[in-house]
């Protein structure tokens, strides 16, 4: 291995003369959680919406649902990233296409970056609360509704609440994805993390260098995650109650 | 014959002007000498310097320099044999590639300048370009002025952008810059509208307007920008190999063949599409040609 190690570029200027390349990554750090927890917002509610609905009584509404998961989770991200970029403006009326094209940049790349994101992993936030919803007894449903409430409340009061804390470990996963699927920005000129690990290495051609700053920074942001979402596991849990969906419990 | 016959007088001459090689081989040669074989990088889409044809063989300008390299470097080795491995590259693999000697030369299309040689070695400049933009006629921009307060299009990490993003806070322009993740991208966010201008090397810009859908309604600026020399490269800190490479490349100059390899590549229709570049030889590049340099500095090809 030939290879001219330079540690030192990180306090080097960038090209963009904003500052050293240390800072021209840490600005992408700031885009990529940008990116990631405002597609996260998306992802949740409008996944949460849709696994509710495949475990409705609706049949339209078990379709829609099954429709949408299998559309977005079965056409590869960089593909729906182009098509929100390219592809929609020119179908939307003339004057609304080109306002989201003539929107200054960086916000013509992120506003489509954070639907692609957050509307593909609602696609995988449904299929696991529908999981949940799913792993839960039937019998759970049936007594929400001999107590009185309606069908709505039932979700709310009765299934929801344990649903979600099953699926909270595999939602972990899912932000971690978001995370760092968001580096499929750069295909339509987003500048985030992986990005700039990629200009700074065409620039400085310190390749190696910049690549690991980038794989450091991203593992740090995914073990705060990490670490953050087991907090969140231990304050919402009930005692006796994640039991509830590995094993069916004795006297069931 | 005549292709045929120059060649190998060249490499004999050589041969013949090398002092006899007694001292001990190393670096690449020692490499080259020791597996007989020597592997090329090439580019995928580099049209038209190095690039899959429409019959998936690797070709180009670039790719006709590199293979008189490869004679002269198995003229030097006294080989009976030399057998060429091709290996694809793209930019972000280039370094790693070279760095860890998967490939001894990368044919494509990669600018000389001084940062990048703190990495690597360049060989004698094989083209000279200049960046310029190309726009839509219809858009009536004839000068930089024109692009104030525009949305403007460049390929993330060139030397392109790097000089747009300067230019832009000097002139208080104004521009919006995109940067777009490869060359056919950019073009495009102009042809969707998404951007005025693209700013590129100006002969990245003739192929992509020769082979767009509609050339006509393509106009390329004609102010260039900054001076843009293509090299090709090698392993640093290498100097035997690097004076076998760049001898080879200067007797291509001095002995006039560069020109019949230059028409083949920019003034008569290539692969795949048998377009037409139609790009005579540039002021500075027959500079180069007369006086060879390596040099990544753009003011010496000024």
């Amino acid at each position: 291995m030939k290879y001219n190690w330079n540690w030192g570029i990180f306090w080097q200027p960038a090209a963009d003369g904003s500052g050293t390349w240390l800072h021209y990554l840490l600005v992408g750090v700031v885009w990529t959680l940008g990116t990631a927890l405002a597609a996260w917002l998306i992802a949740l509610a409008a996944g949460s919406v849709l696994g509710v609905m495949r475990t409705t009584p609706s049949k339209w509404a078990v379709r829609f649902g099954n429709a949408y998961v299998e559309f977005f989770r079965n056409v590869p991200l960089l593909v729906q990233m182009f098509l929100w970029f390219f592809v929609l403006p020119e179908l939307l009326p003339t004057a609304i296409g080109d306002w989201i094209k003539q929107m200054p940049p960086p916000w013509s790349a992120y506003l489509p970056a954070v639907l692609c994101l957050g509307f593909y992993t609602a696609a995988r936030v449904a299929e696991q609360v529908r999981a949940g919803i799913q792993s839960l007894p039937r019998g759970q449903m049936m007594a929400g509704t001999a107590v009185g409430f309606t069908l709505p409340q039932a979700y709310r009061y009765v299934i929801l609440p344990q649903a979600y804390r099953i699926i909270l470990p595999p939602l972990t996963s899912e932000f971690l994805n978001i995370i760092k699927n968001s580096s499929i920005a750069l295909t339509i000129g987003l500048l985030e993390l992986t990005a700039r690990a990629r200009a700074m290495s065409e620039f400085t051609f310190q390749v190696f260098e910049a690549f690991t700053a980038a794989t450091v920074l991203y593992l740090l942001i995914n073990i705060v995650v990490v670490f953050g979402m087991r907090w969140v596991e231990r304050r919402l849990a009930v005692p006796g109650l994640i039991a509830v969906g590995g094993a069916p419990q004795a006297g069931h | 014959m005549r292709n045929f016959a120059l060649p190998v007088a060249a490499a004999l001459a050589l041969a013949v002007a090398q002092p006899a090689a007694s001292q001990e081989l190393t670096g690449t040669l020692k490499k080259i000498k020791d597996t007989g074989t020597i592997t090329l990088g090439h580019r995928d889409t580099s049209i038209p310097f190095s690039y899959y044809d429409d019959q998936q063989r690797v070709v180009g300008y670039a790719m006709d320099i590199c293979m008189r390299i490869v004679d002269a470097v198995k003229a030097e080795l006294k080989l009976q044999k030399l057998d060429v491995k091709l290996n694809p590259v793209t930019s972000a693999t280039r370094i790693p590639l070279m760095a860890n000697g998967t490939i001894d030369l990368e044919c494509g299309s990669t600018t000389n300048n001084l940062e990048r040689q703190k990495q690597v070695a360049f060989t004698i400049t094989h083209f000279v370009t200049a960046n310029r933009y190309v726009a839509k006629k219809a858009a009536n921009i004839n000068k930089l002025a024109d692009l104030k307060g525009k949305t403007v299009v460049s390929t993330s990490g060139t030397t392109n952008i790097k000089w747009l993003t300067e230019e832009n806070q000097k002139q208080n322009l104004g521009m919006n810059i995109i940067p777009a993740k490869d060359h056919g991208e950019a073009f495009l966010m102009v042809e969707s509208g998404r951007a005025a201008a693209f700013f590129m090397d100006d002969i990245l810009l003739y192929s992509l307007v020769a082979n767009s859908r509609n050339p006509s309604e393509w106009v390329v600026g004609s102010e260039a920008y900054t001076v843009e020399p293509y090299g090709i490269m090698l392993r640093r800190d290498d100097p035997a190999f690097k004076k076998v490479v760049d001898n080879a490349v200067t007797q291509l100059y001095k002995s006039g063949q560069i020109n019949a390899i230059y028409e083949k590549w920019f003034q008569k229709p290539v692969p795949p599409k048998g377009v037409n570049l139609n790009v005579p030889m540039s002021a500075q590049f027959k500079k180069v040609v007369a006086n060879p340099t390596d040099s990544g500095d753009p003011a010496a090809y000024q």
